[in-house]
């Protein structure tokens, strides 16, 4: 493939034609911080936190080509005040309790406000009324803590092949759902694989049994089992 | 059906219709039916039935003639004289009216709505040239006034380039808001690797109050099929789809009507199979949504005629490239097809000339609120507002001071009194942060607050986000807060400039138009009206000018004010 020069916060760097900004960016270890990207998953663009500026305009760098010669800047002060506002947005928007969260220390919300340097929320907290689902005899899903990445969704379609969740509902009432409506626990699609839970960012899908701080989570078997089916490394 | 066979269903039409001594067009478009058009019609027929004048007169069920707010509306066309328009008609007028016109061949004096007004002559019909003029449904009449030989004339002497090249000359440009030339649309799917390619026309319409692609198709509807053919035939598409908004109420017989009407034109050759009988076929289907404004985002509305969730993706690939099923996908809004069949008939050059010098052509506007006549009218581009408002819409009721015209519904702003000799021209509205849009155009006076509408815009927008994005999803829902706070008295100098500053935001960060345009109205009325704003303000004078917000809460902060007493004092017990 060919190689594409750009520039990035001043700096020239090479990237292959095809890759996303976002590739291009995470190959030179420039900080830019993401929610809905997984790597393994298709990209959805739509947390918004990895926009950047072209110059022109402001871009989704996982969701935007790299092409020769763009101009990119990751740092401008106006991309990090939009990042610690969509964050306050998320953190108003559900509820989102640290203190008596499973994923509390290792939570990917948590992280990332923390290094944008969002330490307070300035809009109104919504407060919803969100359950929680506790019928599947392995996991649960607390609606309160999820951000709507849609991650689950990804993997749950796209390496599992189950398609378990899906999203109902519009806007502010969008909501993750099993199957058409089911309790997660008399789903006839699900698994039981665990996919779902190590891919969420945040403590919105768990192990049953954890308590505060207790979950850990981790998703490089997406990098094997994508390799995997990449290399055909199975024959059975 | 052949040219020849069109020509002769032509003049047979004519021949039938000019046998009549009198014909009573009566609209039958959604507003005049809601206001009882229905028993108007009815009336009609049966007095001419009745009296045995059904060989001399015909009542014909129309589309829409204009001016809405006057309905119901029974326009008689009369051999030898000039056209006489009724309007507010009643079913005891109706019989009346057919009774004037046949026996002492005389109008009547009462209801009339001269044809001379500035509400008729200022407008300039092309895509609404035949409505209200012609039966909604029936085929022989849109032939008899040059129907289908646009398709004709485009299968038998125009190649598929000659006929986008047509279209790019004209300078026609997507009506449904966004502006983009159509010609330079038609040439890049047509440039797409042959296959299987879509033609969408975009009838999701779900701007607040706007009602153009409806009257179109209810008035007009084999005008919409002919362009689409003729799209097919310019991009190399067999299959055209059009994407009707579901949740219109008692949309059910339009529906039926509008199957009915593709159905007999494929039963005469004019759809389907071996078009006119040319080499051509090109099939039309209808498909329903399921009652979102974010439908009318072509990539989510991609995604509902596949059967999917309807959210936005992001772009490129643009539809041209990869659309429905992955294929190319030409997709525009209805009243752009609306545009079709005249440049093909007239010419490019003659389209042209009317408009300014980046906006040709005419526009379709929904013109609601403070005028005296309000309704469906069509003006050439470079129009002027003050024009539309003062002498179109025939000024504002009671005479009252004018304020502000909003256009463009929720991704829309408003145009302030100030600027009201601005022209209709995309570049022209879009400097004054506005935009034409899709055609929605409200009049407001002075007693319309500004914050409050708004407020209502945003509160459309915060209902209809798809959910996809944080910053439409959650921030739209966040600025209607702070509106709510400003319009009941508790708003603040900071929730002001919170607002502002998250208006940037989602206009920014959002991932498709709808979240990008949201805080447009909020930003608009800022722009014009901040003043008003900070009069409702908590720490400014804390009162609508308008009069009309009812501002009767406090901002939290002030709750200590309010508390009562005894909770005061238990803190000094303890």
């Amino acid at each position: 493939m060919a190689v594409i020069t750009l520039t990035i916060n001043d700096e020239l760097v090479s990237g292959r034609s095809g890759q996303s900004l976002l590739e291009v960016i995470r190959d030179h270890d420039i900080p830019l911080p993401t929610l809905c990207h997984l790597e393994g998953l298709s990209e959805r663009g739509g947390c918004r936190l990895c926009m950047v500026d072209t110059g022109r305009r402001v871009v989704a760098a996982c969701v935007t080509e790299a092409a020769e010669g763009m101009v990119v800047r990751t740092d401008t002060t106006q991309l990090q005040a939009y990042r610690c506002m969509l964050l306050e947005l998320m953190f108003a928007e559900r509820n989102h309790v640290c203190a008596v969260c499973v994923m509390n220390g290792r939570c990917e919300l948590q992280a990332v406000a923390a290094r944008v340097g969002m330490d307070h929320v300035r809009y109104d907290y919504l407060v919803p009324d969100l359950p929680m689902d506790a019928t599947h005899e392995r996991f649960v899903m607390d609606h309160n803590r999820c951000i709507l990445c849609t991650r689950c969704v990804r993997v749950c379609d796209e390496v599992e092949g189950a398609h378990t969740w899906d999203v109902s509902g519009r806007g502010l009432n969008s909501f993750i759902t099993a199957d058409l409506g089911t309790p997660w626990g008399f789903s006839q699609s699900c698994t039981s694989c665990g996919k779902c839970v190590q891919v969420c960012p945040t403590g919105a899908l768990h192990d049953k049994g954890m308590s505060v701080a207790e979950m850990e989570k981790r998703h490089d078997f997406l990098g094997w089992i994508l390799g995997g089916r990449n290399d055909n490394e199975w024959d059975w | 059906m052949n040219r020849q066979d069109l020509k002769e269903m032509a003049q047979k039409e004519r021949q039938r219709q000019e046998g009549f001594r009198c014909r009573l067009l009566c609209c039958a478009s959604t507003p005049c039916l809601a206001v009882g058009a229905g028993e108007v019609m009815d009336t009609l027929k049966q007095t001419a039935a009745e009296k045995g004048w059904a060989a001399a007169v015909e009542a014909v069920s129309t589309g829409c003639m204009g001016p809405c707010s006057r309905g119901p509306l029974v326009r008689v066309q009369q051999t030898g004289r000039p056209d006489v328009l009724y309007e507010r008609v009643t079913p005891e007028l109706a019989g009346d009216i057919v009774a004037n016109h046949v026996k002492k061949n005389a109008p009547l004096e009462e209801n009339n709505l001269p044809l001379d007004l500035p509400f008729f002559i200022k407008q300039r019909k092309i895509v609404l040239e035949n409505s209200g003029l012609i039966d909604q449904e029936s085929l022989a009449a849109y032939v008899a006034v040059g129907g289908y030989a646009a398709l004709a004339k485009v299968l038998r002497e125009m190649t598929p380039q000659e006929v986008c090249d047509e279209i790019a000359a004209s300078g026609l440009r997507g009506r449904g808001g966004a502006g983009y030339p159509t010609g330079l649309k038609w040439q890049l799917v047509r440039k797409a690797p042959a296959g299987q390619k879509y033609v969408i026309a975009n009838c999701d319409e779900g701007d607040p109050g706007a009602y153009m692609d409806r009257t179109l198709v209810e008035s007009d509807p084999h005008r919409l099929l002919e362009a689409m053919a003729i799209a097919g035939y310019a991009v190399g598409a067999n299959q055209g789809f059009i994407f009707v908004r579901g949740g219109y109420e008692g949309a059910d017989k339009r529906l039926q009507q509008l199957e009915r009407v593709i159905r007999e034109a494929e039963r005469h050759g004019l759809l389907g199979g071996r078009v006119l009988d040319s080499s051509f076929s090109f099939r039309i289907d209808i498909r329903l949504g399921a009652g979102a404004f974010v439908c009318g985002e072509e990539t989510a509305l991609m995604l509902s005629i596949m059967g999917r969730r309807a959210q936005p993706v992001p772009r490129p690939p643009y539809p041209a490239e990869s659309g429905l099923w992955g294929r190319p996908t030409l997709i525009n809004n209805v009243e752009t097809f609306g545009n079709i069949v005249p440049i093909i008939r007239d010419g490019a050059a003659n389209y042209a000339g009317i408009g300014t010098d980046k906006s040709k052509g005419t526009k379709v506007f929904a013109m609601t609120g403070r005028v005296n006549i309000a309704g469906l009218i069509e003006v050439p581009m470079g129009i002027s507002l003050r024009e539309i408002v003062h002498d179109i819409g025939g000024g504002i009721p009671q005479e009252r001071p004018f304020k502000a015209i909003q256009t463009g519904g929720p991704s829309g702003g408003c145009i302030p009194a100030a600027h009201i000799d601005t022209v209709v021209d995309y570049e022209a509205m879009r400097g004054l942060g506005s935009m034409i849009g899709s055609g929605g155009l409200i009049v407001m006076d002075d007693q319309t607050c500004m914050v409050d509408l708004a407020k209502f815009f945003m509160a459309f927008c915060a209902d209809e986000s798809c959910g996809k994005c944080v910053p439409c999803r959650a921030g739209t829902v966040q600025l209607l807060r702070l509106l709510e706070r400003i319009t009941n008295g508790s708003g603040t100098a900071r929730d002001l400039s919170l607002l502002e500053e998250l208006c940037g935001l989602v206009k920014d960060t959002s991932l498709c138009g709808l979240g990008q345009a949201a805080p447009n109205p909020v930003l608009s009325t800022l722009r014009f009206f901040r003043e008003e704003y900070e009069a409702h303000l908590f720490d400014g004078e804390r009162r609508c000018p308008a009069g009309l917000c009812k501002m009767d809460q406090v901002p939290i902060i002030e709750l200590k004010n309010v508390l009562p007493l005894q909770i005061q004092t238990r803190e000094k017990v303890a």
